[in-house]
């Protein structure tokens, strides 16, 4: 495949892309992971939420 | 499951437990159909093989709109419903709909240099643009820096209403001013004006980048319950340690 004389232009549109792209991938998955180990740790100490008290 | 259903958090946390990994392989499927059709694709007869830039920046361009009208909808929801999840939704599109608008501006400066000879122009397209990013970072400053969640997540579905006047500034900034960006070549009035070898690579990576929106903003949206989820836990255990 030839880019062309403008070949650089195009390989940066395209790594510009793919390095947003892989940065908003990471913040999901790194968030969701570190969310849901917080509420881990929470549990364990036995913290509960209002809405899964049964007395409520 | 109704629709209305949904509208539970933790039915709504099952329903994207189920979909996301559906949603992410089909979003990847489609990527790799998108790319190979985009490389395979002809040079333009004048840009040459710029025109592979076009199958990033287009998709992001549209997205960059698309993000703000779902937000807007959702700012809806939180103004005049009050539901906690229409808020979820807007600030879940947030990050995701502003990558996208500096996708598209970053790509387009990039198309532009070896097309207009130069990197940016203070056009109405350009400039509208890149008020949208700015009102972008406007609402997450919204919503990351205010002390009360839910003052900040009124301000940011006011911020958000307001801007939603710039969207049709965007669409028809090249219609109503002199402008060096090309006026609307796909979705217009007499069909497409261009060719089906370039145009299809073009649909098909619309559809993976739109995929890949949702597949996004519904992962950021569950983070953001299991946020909510947090705070709540930490506020009972704080008071029942007063107590």
């Amino acid at each position: 495949m030839n880019l062309g004389p403008h070949a650089d232009f195009i390989v940066a549109a395209y790594a510009v892309t793919v390095f947003v792209v892989a940065g908003l991938v990471a913040w999901v998955v790194l968030d969701y992971s570190a969310q849901r180990r917080i509420l881990g740790d929470l549990e364990e100490r036995g913290v509960t939420r209002r809405s899964q008290r049964k007395d409520d | 499951m109704a629709v209305i259903d949904l509208a539970n958090p933790s039915r709504f946390l099952a329903l994207v437990t189920r979909v996301l990994p559906w949603l992410a392989a089909l979003t990847i499927a489609l990527f790799a159909i998108g790319l190979v059709r985009a490389m395979q694709a002809p040079d333009d007869y004048q840009q040459g093989a710029t025109v592979k830039i076009m199958f990033l920046h287009v998709p992001a361009a549209w997205l960059s709109m698309m993000g703000w009208g779902l937000m807007s909808i959702a700012a809806l929801g939180t103004l005049v419903w009050r539901h906690p999840l229409a808020d979820v939704a807007g600030k879940a599109a947030a990050p995701v709909g502003a990558a996208f608008t500096f996708i598209c501006l970053i790509t387009g400066s990039l198309w532009g240099r070896p097309t207009w000879g130069t990197y940016w122009v203070w056009d109405a397209r350009l400039t509208s643009v890149l008020v949208l990013l700015l009102l972008y970072l406007g609402v997450l400053a919204l919503y990351w820096t205010a002390e009360d969640p839910g003052r900040g997540s009124r301000a940011a579905a006011v911020l958000t209403l307001v801007g939603a006047v710039n969207i049709p500034i965007i669409k028809f900034s090249v219609d109503w001013w002199n402008t060096l960006h090309q006026p609307a070549s796909i979705l217009r009035m007499g069909g497409s004006a261009i060719d089906p070898s370039i145009l299809w690579p073009l649909l098909i990576m619309a559809v993976a980048f739109t995929l890949l929106f949702f597949t996004l903003h519904l992962a950021a949206m569950r983070n953001e319950i299991l946020r909510r989820r947090v705070r709540s836990m930490r506020i009972m255990q704080a008071q029942e340690a007063r107590a």
